[in-house]
């Protein structure tokens, strides 16, 4: 990587783009400094918007032939710092790529470009009966490019999976603007599924120009079901009856007290304040199987102990109820000024033991947590409360995070299930990983990016910035594969 | 058994020796990875189930485990692998499932066997013992190398364990068949995966159409109900046979192509026999035809052709990628195994 002048940069790049896609003023900079993570903040070298893959393959070779570093960003709701900028480097906001190129209602296949919103794909395909299933709580603004990027999730992968499972074919550029086209409309191609590596790669190894997206069915009808509980343990252990009673829930979600009266607070959505913990569950499917599994629900729910439960009694109760949960950042976010949202995932069955030592940690730090769980696939969203105003709160709450993940790997899990790694996690990649699986990280991204100019520093840490953090084992002095570039 | 220090020893030893590796399972597909190339190291005698806990649906093993043990462990708790991975064999074991990547007639709606492989421990080409993925659904440390593993057919390493996501079976299964042509057959098909129907598998042969649905019992008797006002022919051996390869179509020495198509491409004007599974997304040939006319057939419906099983001198098993996809393949191969120790009778 070399440095370059931002005067330099703009002259080079007006070669490939037009004068109003590039931003080099540093007042019109200032909005890209963050993603959706707002403690990391990088003002860019420069921001290019190409309006077509012609400006943007442009672009990429420039960068290339200057050494210059490009981070990708879509609509910038990231919640782990992968967009964050650097300070010599590009930053490429792809949102105006934003063309639905090709609805095919009868292939049930959608072709887009990165910048087209999740939501938006599903309002495309709704006439046609058919929906796109991953639907991350941001959907509204983050784009398909960015889901990709991070394989996000939502609160209906239990059953219909992540991002990774829902695209069928990804149109990549290199840096060195060459166009690889990963998967396709035809299934299991021969050859490495690279396509399943793009999904969750955080923009190391490529820039996604089109996605073919996967449509699915809106399901006959969808019913949810709202229970309370007294102790987190019987919600836990309800959740897993309910899996191995043979039902797969649309989606399984858990809330603790704290967040519970957040949201009562917020927007009341009529959730048992005198709980301990309340669990929603959904089903979706014919009606006849709903009404069937809804009722052995029911029996689960009742036979561990709910305190309450309330079904939904069509469509607008089934929103109101939901509302809730969905409600729970904001909500949590009018009882502190901000708050820290983690992202870890552990096998159902620690949950109970985990949370206990969540809150024990909690303790020991003086500060709030209020816990909210995509309970079905064991992925936890604890919101750490603090106030930044307040000295050393975003280093306590920073500390309490990592302790927090540090409790999921030990739990035999990961540090995220879903929000990437991006800048926030980097140095927790140091304790789930060892340094031979770090170097095959490393080698697989340099087979994409052999200069490493993609998003470097993000998602994978250097074996050097492991070492420094003293988490990794480093024998007899030397690190694996020496002959392994750090930077 | 525990295996894993013989066989991480016996590539370290390759390492030193810059010996080449041929890795073996239970031998059951060795027909579709090319012949044995150099010393053979055997993994499946590195078996048995490590975790499996029915209320996680999280299963891991041993890469020697049979697939055939494994299925009826899940079995008895009402679960199963909804990929449905062809075995071709009682020897079949995981680590060969994960290698070749095949999935089962249930593919298109349940998701294929990559979609359910949640976690891998693997030696790469340095010797080195390496974990990816883990027991949990949702995972985004790292870049997703379990995924990676599958249809990787052991070039990027030796398998040693595996971990999957499991579901329960379905409450019901039924089957109907119609009688009819293949582009009626390829349009209905299209028009009920439209809608929200429990399909979840459909073949074609010979003027015959067999769709298969599952789930509670109201919801397979309804969606019959809706779809046909003919009777429901209950063949339960019928999806088994189609996914071994033990119907009569594929009982022929004769060289099996597979045809990975658009679920909703136009019937391929080849002369000779032609079986349609995923709905017409993936489509058995056998006939006259050379593998030039098969390829391009496949090309022009923006799919490709496999030579499945038997050889044609001089012409390759895999239809080759573009340019620079060949190039990346190349490279990320050489980023797993730098000195090209395993299994190098595999093209690519």
């Amino acid at each position: 990587m070399t440095t370059i002048s931002r005067q330099k940069l703009l002259a080079e790049l007006g070669r490939v783009a037009p004068r109003d896609a590039l931003i080099a003023d540093e007042e019109a900079l200032r909005p890209f400094e963050c993603d959706g993570l707002s403690m990391y903040r990088e003002l860019p070298l420069l921001v290019a918007i190409p309006e077509n893959t012609t400006q943007l393959r442009g672009i990429l070779r420039t960068c290339s032939r200057l050494g210059v570093p490009v981070v990708t960003r879509g609509a910038g709701t990231g919640l782990s710092g992968g967009a964050l900028p650097l300070k010599n480097g590009l930053l490429l906001v792809l949102t105006r790529l934003n063309r639905i190129l090709d609805l095919d209602p009868v292939a049930r296949t959608v072709r887009v470009e990165p910048g087209v919103r999740n939501l938006a794909v599903s309002e495309a395909a709704r006439p046609h009966g058919l929906y796109y299933a991953p639907d991350p709580s941001s959907q509204i603004a983050c784009s398909i490019g960015g889901n990709v990027a991070e394989n996000s999730g939502g609160v209906h992968c239990l059953k219909y999976g992540l991002t990774v499972h829902n695209v069928l074919e990804v149109t990549l550029l290199t840096i060195d603007g060459e166009e690889v086209i990963l998967g396709g409309p035809a299934l299991d191609a021969p050859g490495y599924d690279l396509l399943a590596v793009i999904n969750g790669s955080e923009g190391m190894l490529g820039v996604i120009t089109e996605v073919l997206l996967r449509l699915l069915p809106v399901p006959q009808t969808a019913q949810v079901v709202l229970a309370g509980f007294a102790t987190i343990e019987d919600a836990a252990s309800a959740v897993a009856a309910i899996i191995s009673a043979g039902i797969v829930p649309a989606g399984l979600e858990m809330m603790d007290r704290l967040a519970v009266e957040a949201v009562e607070a917020f927007s009341a959505p009529g959730y048992p304040r005198d709980a301990e913990a309340v669990l929603l569950c959904e089903l979706d499917g014919g009606s006849a199987e709903v009404a069937e599994q809804m009722s052995r629900v029911v029996d689960v729910l009742q036979s561990h102990r709910a305190t309450s439960i309330k079904i939904s009694d069509g469509e607008e109760e089934r929103l109101r109820l939901w509302a809730g949960r969905k409600n729970a950042f904001p909500a949590v976010g009018r009882i502190k000024p901000d708050y820290y949202c983690m992202d870890g995932t552990i096998p159902r069955r620690e949950l109970p033991r985990v949370l206990g030592k969540i809150s024990e940690a909690t303790q020991r730090a003086g500060l709030t947590v209020a816990n909210v769980f995509h309970a079905g696939d064991g992925n936890l969203h604890p919101l750490i409360m603090y106030d930044a105003n307040q000295d050393g709160q975003i280093e306590t709450a920073e500390q309490l995070g990592a302790e927090i993940l540090r409790l999921c790997i030990e739990a035999g899990g990961t540090v995220t299930g879903e929000h990437g790694v991006g800048m926030e996690k980097i140095d927790s990649m140091c304790e789930q990983f060892n340094a031979d699986e770090l170097a095959q990280f490393h080698a697989l991204k340099s087979a994409f990016d052999p200069k490493g100019l993609l998003n470097p520093g993000k998602a994978v840490p250097t074996l050097h910035r492991c070492a420094e953090l003293g988490a990794m084992h480093v024998h007899g002095g030397k690190l694996p594969f020496p002959d392994i570039p750090r930077f | 058994m525990d295996c894993e220090r013989l066989i991480v020893e016996q590539v370290r030893h390759a390492v030193a020796a810059h010996e080449q590796l041929s890795i073996r399972g239970g031998g059951s597909k060795a027909f579709y990875a090319g012949p044995h190339q150099g010393q053979a190291l055997e993994v499946a005698t590195h078996e048995g189930i490590l975790d499996y806990d029915p209320g996680e649906l999280v299963l891991t093993c041993r890469a020697g485990t049979r697939l055939a043990n494994l299925e009826s462990r899940l079995a008895e708790n009402g679960q199963h692998l909804p990929f449905e991975p062809p075995a071709f064999g009682e020897s079949a074991t995981l680590g060969g499932t994960v290698a070749c990547g095949f999935s089962g007639p249930g593919r298109p709606w349940a998701g294929s066997l990559r979609d359910y492989l949640l976690g891998v421990k693997t030696v790469n080409g340095h010797g080195k013992c390496l974990r990816f993925g883990g027991q949990v659904m949702k995972n985004v440390a790292g870049y997703d190398v379990s995924r990676l593993m599958a249809g990787s057919l052991g070039t990027l390493g030796v398998i040693l364990e595996v971990s999957f996501k499991v579901l329960p079976k379905p409450a019901s299964e039924l089957t109907l068949t119609f009688d009819c042509g293949q582009a009626e057959a390829i349009d209905r098909v299209a028009a009920w995966s439209g809608q929200p129907l429990p399909l979840s598998a459909a073949a074609w042969h010979a003027g015959q159409l067999s769709v298969r649905l599952s789930g509670a019992k109201s919801e397979t008797a309804a969606a019959a109900e809706a779809m046909s006002t003919g009777e429901a022919v209950h063949d339960p051996d019928y999806w088994r046979a189609l996914r071994e390869h033990e119907l009569q179509f594929f009982r022929t020495d004769d060289p099996l192509w597979r045809l990975s198509l658009p679920a909703n491409a136009r019937p391929i004007g080849l002369e000779g026999d032609l079986l349609l599974d995923w709905g017409g997304a993936q489509r058995w040939y056998t006939g006259p035809a050379s593998a030039e006319d098969v390829r391009s057939a496949a090309r022009a419906a923006r799919g490709h052709a496999t030579l499945f099983r038997g050889d044609i001198a001089g012409i390759e098993r895999f239809q080759p990628p573009s340019a620079p996809l060949q190039a990346l393949n190349d490279r990320v191969r050489r980023a797993f195994d730098p000195l090209g120790l395993f299994n190098r009778a595999v093209e690519g």
